[in-house]
């Protein structure tokens, strides 16, 4: 999935701009698909962050480099094995994790680097797509732009499932933001979450 | 100096005709090895213009066999260009309408900096075997006495590859005041035991040579000529990958049949031998063994405790690391290794792995993704003079 542009009309997009609100002043973060490093710099001038991105792409890794975010090349699936227990106050992972080979597995690393992670991910209980699957095709949103046939996202959830996996983990939920297909809020999506929300952002902690 | 060029000889983007320099640096440098050199010569050339703050001046540290020719050529009808022109010039990634490029040919070299080939003005002999062995911590030393007499108090940044790049590392974190950004290219953090073990096997080609008299050969007119080039070609080997040396070489027979003798008789060895016999004509056996100690001996965390974070720490630099897919001499494993324990020293850091195919050499190859981020990465560092 290409994600959609971190910017819009110039300001920050409005998931990333809920994201940079809940990141401490002054913390150190870990940014796992941090594309041409938006979120990084944002957060380094208006938070005064320090952190790294982690890009797997080529040219995204040179946008970043020009832009004096730093970034290493690496891969989230694997690329998470260097960095030390605790080494970061957040690690967020931005509308990547049902692309990755073992989502679960991915976020115990991330809590493992982290003392939190922040991550988002289309909701696939959205109506939308529920309507879509009844009328008997595979969805396709804003938020799910790609074809079955084409689409990196492998492991595709609702609020309801990544609830369920944190409770089966253990891992507290301290923050949640849900948003609709324009990116924001709405009284709709807080009396049905798992039917409205298009877009979900959670920070979780382990404290097991 | 691209204005001294004649019209239409030379590419635009070449920095020109080019002298190389010889600073004198006439004070005592101490060697880790405990003797004292009383002064040393350094050949240097250099490209681009300081400015009137000398805050643009970048450091060119050489590899193995390298020296202060990096970019140009010496003449008019030069047709050679130094070993780096691809990257250093006006509107390269080394950008010298922006930079004032150091190149010198390091101590203990044989291009004219004061080596083993040079006079050892206490006995009126050529240094040969008296020569001080040396470390990367001796070279950053002496590169510091060189930007003193240079006038450059603080290096925009420090670029190289292999044992340059180890030269860039040990320079952030014995002097972080001295330098504001650290290019470190196809480097490793230490040497590995295989590492080590190829480099013995070229400097015991050389020792065991019955022309090398224990490194008096100039006194008897002779040249270590076979040890130096089994020295050579077994380099040559570490330099590129398999699947490099099989698309490049192939191994079918140059005949159609085998001829049962030991003349070439496959592409790979007529390639080797050419490299070796060209070596010879260039190197020093002297300064050979004494750039593969320095290399043997490189570890910058000895001085503390084994921990490379640690040292590490010291650094004030920002760190661009770059490693080549295909390079198993110095392998990405290698520079991450470096990466790591930047981030665990809370460095600045970026890290690119370019998809590469030729192995080690290819730190030295116009790859578009290599000089792309090297070059975007300066541009920045420009940048920063200028808004400062």
């Amino acid at each position: 999935m290409t994600p959609p542009s971190p910017l819009v009309d110039g300001s920050l997009r409005p998931d990333l701009a809920v994201i940079s609100e809940w990141i401490e002043p002054g913390s150190r973060i870990l940014d796992l698909g941090c594309g041409d490093g938006t979120l990084l710099d944002h957060l380094a001038r208006t938070r005064q962050v320090r952190g790294y991105g982690l890009e797997i792409d080529p040219d995204k890794l040179s946008a970043c480099v020009a832009r004096g975010v730093n970034a290493i090349q690496a891969d989230v699936d694997d690329g998470l094995k260097d960095f030390a227990t605790d080494s970061f106050d957040y690690v967020v992972l931005t509308q990547t994790l049902q692309a990755l080979v073992r989502p679960d597995l991915a976020l115990t690393e991330i809590l493992r680097v982290g003392r939190r992670a922040i991550v988002t991910f289309p909701n696939f209980g959205h109506w939308r797509v529920r309507t879509q699957l009844l009328m008997g095709h595979m969805p396709l949103t804003k938020s799910l732009p790609d074809q079955w046939y084409d689409t990196p996202n492998i492991h595709l959830c609702t609020v309801q499932d990544f609830e369920a996996l944190c409770t089966a983990r253990r891992w507290t939920c301290v923050r949640r933001s849900l948003l609709d297909r324009a990116l924001r809020q709405g009284k709709r999506i807080t009396a049905w979450p798992n039917l409205f929300a298009e877009v979900a952002l959670y920070m979780l902690e382990d404290d097991t | 100096m691209s204005d001294s060029s004649p019209p239409g000889v030379l590419p635009a983007d070449s920095v020109g005709v080019v002298e190389a320099r010889r600073i004198a640096i006439e004070q005592p440098l101490k060697l880790d090895c405990g003797r004292t050199l009383p002064r040393f010569d350094l050949v240097v050339e250099t490209y681009g213009r300081l400015n009137a703050d000398a805050s643009n001046a970048i450091l060119v540290c050489h590899a193995l066999s390298g020296d202060h020719h990096a970019a140009g050529v010496n003449s008019a009808d030069d047709r050679k260009p130094g070993w780096w022109d691809n990257c250093i010039g006006p509107g390269k990634p080394i950008d010298t309408r922006r930079f004032f490029v150091v190149s010198l040919n390091n101590l203990g070299g044989c291009r004219g900096s004061t080596g083993p080939n040079t006079f050892n003005p206490e006995t009126g002999r050529l240094w040969g075997p008296d020569f001080p062995l040396l470390t990367v911590r001796d070279w950053v030393r002496s590169q510091a006495m060189l930007a003193d007499a240079l006038g450059i108090r603080v290096w925009a940044a420090a670029i190289g590859g292999s044992l340059g790049g180890m030269q860039v590392m040990q320079w952030a974190i014995d002097l972080p005041d001295r330098i504001r950004h650290a290019c470190v290219i196809a480097a490793a953090p230490k040497l590995s035991a295989q590492n080590i073990a190829f480099n013995e096997i070229a400097r015991q080609a050389i020792l065991s040579d019955p022309e090398f008299h224990g490194g008096r050969f100039y006194e008897h007119n002779v040249v270590p000529s076979r040890g130096l080039k089994l020295a050579r070609m077994l380099g040559h080997i570490t330099y590129l990958s398999d699947a490099a040396m099989r698309r490049r070489f192939g191994s079918e027979l140059k005949l159609a049949a085998p001829s049962f003798n030991f003349d070439v008789e496959f592409e790979v060895e007529s390639y080797l031998r050419h490299q070796g016999s060209a070596f010879v004509d260039r190197f020093d056996a002297n300064t050979y063994l004494i750039m593969t100690k320095a290399l043997d001996y490189f570890d910058p965390s000895r001085d503390y405790g084994d921990s490379l974070v640690t040292a590490l720490r010291q650094a004030r630099a920002r760190f661009l690391v770059i490693a080549f897919s295909s390079d198993w001499r110095f392998s990405p494993a290698r520079s991450r290794e470096i990466v790591k324990s930047l981030v665990e020293a809370d460095r600045d850091v970026s890290y690119a792995l370019i998809e590469s195919q030729l192995g080690h050499d290819d730190f030295l190859m116009p790859i578009p993704a290599y000089h792309d981020v090297l070059g975007r990465y300066l541009a920045r560092v420009a940048d920063e003079q200028v808004s400062a």
